[in-house]
């Protein structure tokens, strides 16, 4: 994990306030709640104070398989949203990883690793950070597997 | 006031170093001292009957007969060496105040405790099912002494100094307001945020228990004091067993030792009490007094630095009479992190958090501040840089 973490450090060359996360904490994307989510989970940030909630309504048959009912491996994204309060690097990751995560099937994003997501974010991330930056992807997962 | 005594600052040459609340920095005699026992006289202590034993031991009690002296106490053996201001307040918990207290009874603390101090009694409260009441602190961070619950509580545990607001309570005064309604209530007070930087008479306070830690007065990491009256120490029993903490073991029992042994289980951390030693002569000799005004001069130039910047709000004390030198703050639309790292990438290190006191911060309303804290070898430009950072994240986040 630390291995990767420095060869993301040398490979993006970004510090942790690149324009792009300063965007997304100031306008994020799919922010607000989804009223008709098959299912939320909310996690707190002891360390900073930050909350985020993430609201996920499935589409049950994406794939369109003819197994009744079709296997929840499946089930892809149809709608997320997410709310809360945080810091500029937990916020974007919040609003990147639901805009990546739009479409995809549970299956995909099961395997989307801490790795993945700290790629996602390109940036430096401190040890004490990492918990900042990998918020919105520990709930998301929490979605994941509770449904 | 003494940049040059610290290796540190030698070491990075542009550091701001403004978190002496979580640690000091430490100057050469300190690890001189430490270095000088490893290398010259490295043994262990009351065991050994050869000469650097001897020496190691006698080390030793020079630096429990310093910090007695440092802050007043009546007699050495009220000294006693723990880990740190943590373990000394859970050691009154457990081994003073458990046995002695009852169901339904009360104890009290203040909103404003560091985790250290509020935690291990809530947890007694939960355990024994007692009573908990807690002193809140109004808009200036200045605690409301109430008389219903302090004539009520049977122990009352209190910080000297916030490491939050920088509130310096006026203990003396409490001390002697609680004892004239509740002649039997014990006091504690966690003197980690004001030992370091102001001059401490326990006899004066005539607080029972007062613990501070040595890393935050230019000691290491790793050696506290617990200060005990007398009379209270010799009646509460052992909070460790184990070697050296023994008077004589039988198979199927023991005898412990008087004070301050009884409580010092194990091989200790002797390094650590030498270097505190060493760092306890190191403040005296700048004068508690000097060190105190150094960093108030320097509260009061940050104050007036930091209240000329848009969208803060600044928490605690305005007055830099009536508080140490520490800041807290926020900047509108910015999360404390956010700012501690973008000052933490120049070099600029203040904290960010809830600073091990989230009951504090729940009475404030927020989940975090950010923190500036002094010690005697910052300067006025210290300040300076920290302010033009402040001024860079507010650009970075266009707030």
């Amino acid at each position: 994990m630390r291995n990767y973490i420095r060869c993301a450090m040398k490979r993006t060359m970004n510090s942790a306030y690149r324009d792009e996360i300063l965007e997304h904490y100031r306008e994020p994307l799919n922010y607000g709640k989804l009223l008709s989510c098959t299912v939320s989970s909310k996690q707190t940030n002891p360390f900073c104070g930050d909350e985020i909630e993430i609201y996920v309504k499935f589409d049950k048959n994406s794939l369109g398989v003819l197994a009744n009912p079709p296997p929840r491996w499946t089930w892809a994204i149809q709608e997320i949203a997410f709310t809360g309060k945080g810091c500029a690097i937990s916020i974007a990751g919040a609003s990147m990883l639901t805009e990546y995560a739009k479409g995809k099937t549970k299956k995909e994003l099961t395997k989307f690793s801490q790795e993945d997501m700290l790629r996602l974010l390109g940036i430096e991330v401190s040890e004490t950070r990492k918990k900042c930056a990998l918020l919105g992807w520990s709930i998301l997962q929490d979605c994941l597997s509770n449904n | 006031m003494k940049k040059k005594d610290f290796p540190i600052f030698q070491n990075n040459k542009d550091l701001v170093y403004l978190d002496s609340a979580a640690t000091s920095q430490k100057p050469q005699v300190v690890l001189d001292a430490m270095m000088d026992y490893y290398k010259n006289y490295n043994a262990n202590v009351r065991r050994g009957l050869y000469p650097i034993a001897e020496k190691a031991t006698a080390k030793v009690e020079e630096a429990r007969d310093k910090v007695s002296e440092f802050i007043n106490a009546e007699d050495p053996s009220e000294i006693i060496f723990v880990r740190n201001a943590t373990e000394a307040i859970n050691i009154v918990v457990e081994s003073y105040t458990y046995p002695s207290i009852k169901e339904g009874e009360e104890i009290a603390t203040t909103i404003m405790e560091h985790h250290s101090n509020f935690v291990p009694w809530q947890q007694l409260a939960i355990k024994k099912f007692l009573k908990f009441g807690y002193l809140d602190f109004d808009h200036n961070g200045n605690l409301f002494f109430v008389d219903e619950l302090i004539k009520k509580a049977k122990s009352l545990a209190i910080t000297h100094a916030s490491n939050v607001l920088g509130t310096i309570n006026p203990i003396k005064e409490i001390i002697r307001n609680a004892r004239k309604i509740n002649k039997d209530i014990v006091i504690l007070v966690d003197g980690a945020q004001s030992v370091p930087h102001m001059k401490v008479d326990v006899q004066d306070l005539d607080c029972d228990f007062f613990v501070f830690s040595g890393h935050k007065m230019m000691a290491s990491t790793g050696i506290g004091v617990l200060y005990g009256k007398k009379k209270l120490l010799s009646r509460m029993e052992p909070f460790l067993y184990g070697g050296q903490m023994i008077q004589e073991v039988a198979i199927d029992r023991s005898t412990f030792a008087d004070i301050p042994y009884r409580f010092e289980a194990g091989t200790l951390d002797i390094a650590g009490i030498i270097s505190l030693g060493v760092a306890v002569d190191y403040l005296e000799k700048l004068g508690m007094e000097a060190i105190r005004n150094h960093e108030k001069k320097l509260t009061r130039y940050c104050l007036d630095q930091m209240e000329k910047i848009e969208g803060i709000t600044l928490y605690g004390p305005k007055n830099a009479e009536e508080k140490g030198g520490i800041i807290a703050f926020n900047i509108e639309r910015i999360h404390p992190h956010d700012i501690a790292q973008v000052l933490g990438d120049r070099n600029i290190c203040i904290r960010a958090g809830h600073h091990c006191a989230m009951p504090l911060h729940t009475r404030l309303g927020v989940s975090a501040t950010c923190r500036v804290s002094f010690g005697i070898y910052n300067e006025t430009e210290d300040v300076d840089i920290l302010v033009k950072g402040i001024q860079k994240v507010k650009k970075i986040f266009k707030a």
